[in-house]
């Protein structure tokens, strides 16, 4: 099997091990969720005396939920592994680093966001919760490289044929998957915010299995603290390989244009974050509306606007 | 009259607060990402203006309005300069109290101790055989001071993370230095654009007739050009089977004060020190030659333009506004002129017609022209393109096409009804290079290395100060009190302080009193 094949082979792998690390996170939910309430109906049920010692309960029953849970991270570092296999197979088939279009760049970024996501799970057991939507955002946005920007391994285009490839890509690589990293415990503060605030509505009523929301809002900043300055060491790169590719270092090209309202958003949140008098939800919203910046630059540029750099391989 | 006074200055003072205020910083930012959206959606001037035209043809009602409002040409525009402007006056209005500020803590010593050190987030109370210099020993790499009292007790006062506070302030002025670049070289830089076809006779200075588009900041003017020519010996393309490029390079000899003949390419500028050179893209110059009915014969160079830039179907025109001269006079008929307009076709697929390429490179390339004989229309001093004919010369009837297109291999000749000949010759490379100087380059790149620098330095940097007070007991012993709090974000703050108690190294238990816990804030 060619290398081209093997990363078209892993990367399906990848998908579905994401897949099912999701399916185990839902029933670490579900499955603590229906313990909990089995727990309390005993009790109301029990009336007088009290029949069944919570003790006993506990003991009793495996915590099914807890299980799953575990499980689910141990899946998610195969799928991690997967993920490296099918970006490092990509890269040795194209002999060059594996972001040279749309599809090798979600492929890249999402590895990122996963990996730094593992060692976050590993290093802060409480926050393991939060997987279920980092494998949500891995299997749609796996699912929708494969599906829809999908290319051939080809060689650069000679505009990227420059070492500054390297040099930005990389950085934009990683900066991107911190930011998906820190957009995780934002969206995830924001719920728990809620349900504290007696929210009763669908995202609110997850809030309530979440890591307190102090801990979620200070792993936010971390996040955000990490990876605003390789966002800024990589746009500066992106604007001296520009000079010396096109011949000025900032012509507001769409990517450009929506590089600098992301950097002008995360500037936002760390000013918000460092001034005491503005609301937390306030400083999460806008670490949300920052993704939806890198969002829109990483894939909707490629699609609503043509600019100079247009390498993303999709019509 | 001084109650005016007193007014306007009142007044004047409070609205600086409010510009000041991190809540007005916050807003403007907000509304310079906003601001910037709109130069996203709609085509600009600066970056497309082709589409900018497509836009207006599109939409005749609403591109005037957005035109008016500077829709076309955001970062240019008066609001968007106003939020910026409004941004950077906010944000001097905090760096300089700031760095009074900074340079104030720099110069003073650090603060006495609080009265009631175990209020502060991390506190220890201990016992201790040691002297002030060697608790202060233990914090090496901290600005110390040391405090005797009249009461007897002594007080150490440590702080360190300055660099936090420097690295915030380098940061932020950074980002002026940035903007002072930007306007150096808007107003002292200037661009220009000029296709460049292979050859001695097509090569061209740099002076503003001689260059297709050129864009002079305001300080600059025509003499300030430094003076090159340039001409191309060279070009080489290469593609992969899929037609997709795989590398450009062209090659300009260079007469002027730098003379060379050098190679450049895309990423690949060519340097002049006071003029840089880029390679923007490529295409064909037919090379026609047309024998009129007299047999006077001249040659001219055509660039086509590609109308599809993955394989280089290129369109453009020919034209001999001196054919069919008489030759006892040498005067030329304005309804007699000649031209061809049609496509060039690098690689003319092997069966079927011949409407557009399938190959960037020249493999099976074929040169579809059609005639035109009439007047070009090139005396009405109206500047037309040089890559069509006159529309409206067409339109009038005063230019009309002959006969039906004929396709043309390099190499051949194609006999016209009036005995007149064109000769396909060849075609010769043709590239077009952005001509730039930009005095705020420099600028702004030490610019965004000090931003950088200070970026880390403040995020990375934690301010915190730590007192220890020596109390003199009965028995010659000491007791010792200790507290410290992060100025800033610094979770870990509660393991270095215990850390810092433990190097101190000294403090035993009180007799039967229990060893106060230290604890950060949780």
């Amino acid at each position: 099997m060619s290398l081209s094949a093997l990363s078209d082979e892993l990367v399906v792998v990848a998908t579905l091990t994401y897949l099912v690390a999701l399916i185990l996170h839902t029933a670490e939910y579900s499955l603590s969720n229906r313990r909990r309430t089995v727990a309390a109906s005993v009790l109301v049920g029990a009336g007088g005396p009290p029949v069944v010692e919570p003790e006993a309960e506990t003991t009793a029953r495996r915590d099914w939920g807890a299980v799953a849970g575990r499980w689910a991270l141990w899946v998610t570092g195969l799928a991690v592994l997967a993920h490296l296999g099918t970006i490092t197979a990509r890269g040795l088939a194209a002999h060059r680093m594996p972001w040279g279009n749309m599809y090798e760049f979600v492929l890249s970024a999402s590895f990122v966001g996963a990996a730094a996501w593992l060692f976050m799970a590993v290093t802060m057991p409480q926050v393991r919760r939060l997987g279920v939507v980092l494998t949500l955002v891995q299997v749609l946005l796996l699912g929708f490289a494969g599906m829809v920007l999908y290319t051939q391994v080809s060689p650069l285009v000679p505009a990227l044929q420059s070492y500054w490839y390297v040099v930005h890509v990389t950085t934009i690589v990683i900066s991107s998957g911190l930011f998906l990293a820190g957009f995780v415990p934002a969206a995830m503060f924001l719920i728990r915010d809620g349900f504290d605030r007696g929210r009763t509505r669908f995202p609110y009523t997850l809030g309530g299995r979440l890591p307190s929301a102090e801990a979620m809002e200070r792993l936010t900043f971390r996040m955000h603290a990490f990876a605003f300055p390789i966002f800024t060491f990589a746009v500066s790169a992106g604007a001296i390989w520009a000079e010396a590719a096109w011949g000025r270092y900032w012509g507001w090209d769409p990517k450009e244009t929506w590089a600098f309202i992301s950097w002008i958003v995360y500037a936002g949140y760390l000013h918000a974050r460092s001034t005491p008098s503005v609301n937390r939800r306030v400083v999460a919203w806008i670490a949300v509306i920052g993704w939806l910046t890198v969002m829109m630059n990483l894939i909707g540029v490629n699609f609503f606007f043509t600019g100079l750099h247009s390498y993303a391989g999709v019509e | 009259m001084s109650t005016l006074a007193a007014f306007v200055k009142a007044k004047a003072r409070n609205g600086w607060r409010q510009l000041t205020s991190m809540r007005t910083a916050l807003i403007l930012l907000v509304l310079l990402a906003l601001a910037a959206i709109p130069g996203s959606v709609l085509p600009q001037k600066s970056v497309s203006p082709e589409n900018v035209t497509r836009y207006f043809r599109e939409h005749p009602d609403l591109a005037p309005v957005l035109d008016k409002l500077g829709g076309f040409d955001v970062f240019r525009s008066p609001w968007f300069a106003a939020i910026y402007l409004l941004l950077f006056t906010s944000l001097i209005g905090c760096i300089l109290p700031r760095t009074r500020d900074h340079a104030r803590a720099l110069l003073m010593r650090v603060p006495d101790a609080p009265k009631r050190l175990e209020r502060l987030p991390a506190h220890h109370r201990g016992e201790t055989t040691h002297g002030p210099q060697e608790i202060a020993a233990a914090l090496r790499g901290w600005r110390r001071v040391i405090r005797e009292h009249p009461d007897g007790t002594t007080t150490i006062s440590a702080e360190r993370g300055y660099l936090k506070e420097t690295g915030n302030l380098v940061f932020h002025t950074a980002l002026i230095g940035v903007l002072a670049g930007v306007a150096v070289g808007a107003f002292g830089g200037w661009h220009a654009n000029r296709l460049l076809v292979q050859g001695p006779e097509q090569a061209f200075c740099t002076s503003v007739q001689q260059f297709d588009d050129y864009r002079p900041g305001a300080w600059v003017g025509a003499g300030d050009l430094p003076k090159y020519c340039f001409e191309m010996t060279g070009f080489r393309a290469s593609y992969l089977d899929t037609g997709q490029p795989k590398s450009f390079s062209a090659t300009v000899s260079v007469s002027g004060a730098a003379a060379r003949t050098a190679d450049f390419s895309v990423n690949h500028p060519l340097r002049l020190g006071d003029a840089n050179l880029y390679l923007l893209g490529h295409g064909y110059a037919p090379v026609l030659r047309y024998t009129d009915k007299a047999g006077q014969s001249q040659t001219t160079v055509a660039p086509f333009l590609p109308i599809d830039n993955t394989t280089l179907t290129s369109e453009g025109v020919a034209i001999f506004p001196d054919a069919n001269a008489d030759p006892a006079t040498g005067q030329t008929s304005p309804s007699e002129q000649v031209a061809f307009a049609g496509l060039y076709v690098p690689t003319a697929p092997d069966s079927g017609t011949v409407a557009s390429s399938v190959f960037p490179a020249e493999n099976n390339p074929r040169l579809v022209l059609t005639l035109y004989r009439g007047d070009l229309g090139l005396d009405l001093g109206i500047p037309s393109s040089v890559y069509q004919l006159n529309q409206n010369q067409i339109a009038t009837g005063r230019l009309s096409a002959v006969g039906e297109a004929k396709a043309l291999r390099p190499g051949e000749s194609w006999t016209l009804g009036d005995g007149s000949k064109l000769e396909f010759v060849g075609t010769r490379p043709w590239i077009t290079v952005a001509v730039r100087h930009d005095p705020g380059e420099p600028i702004v790149l030490v610019s965004v290395a000090l931003l950088l620098a200070g970026l880390m330095l403040s995020l990375t940097g934690k301010r915190r100060r730590v007192w220890v007070r020596l109390i003199p007991s009965e028995g010659g012993r000491t007791v010792l009190v200790a507290g410290g709090l992060a100025r800033s974000e610094y979770p870990g703050f509660a393991e270095e302080f215990t850390g810092l108690i433990d190097r101190m190294g000294l403090t035993e238990r009180m007799g039967g009193e229990e060893r106060e816990p230290v604890g950060a804030l949780r």
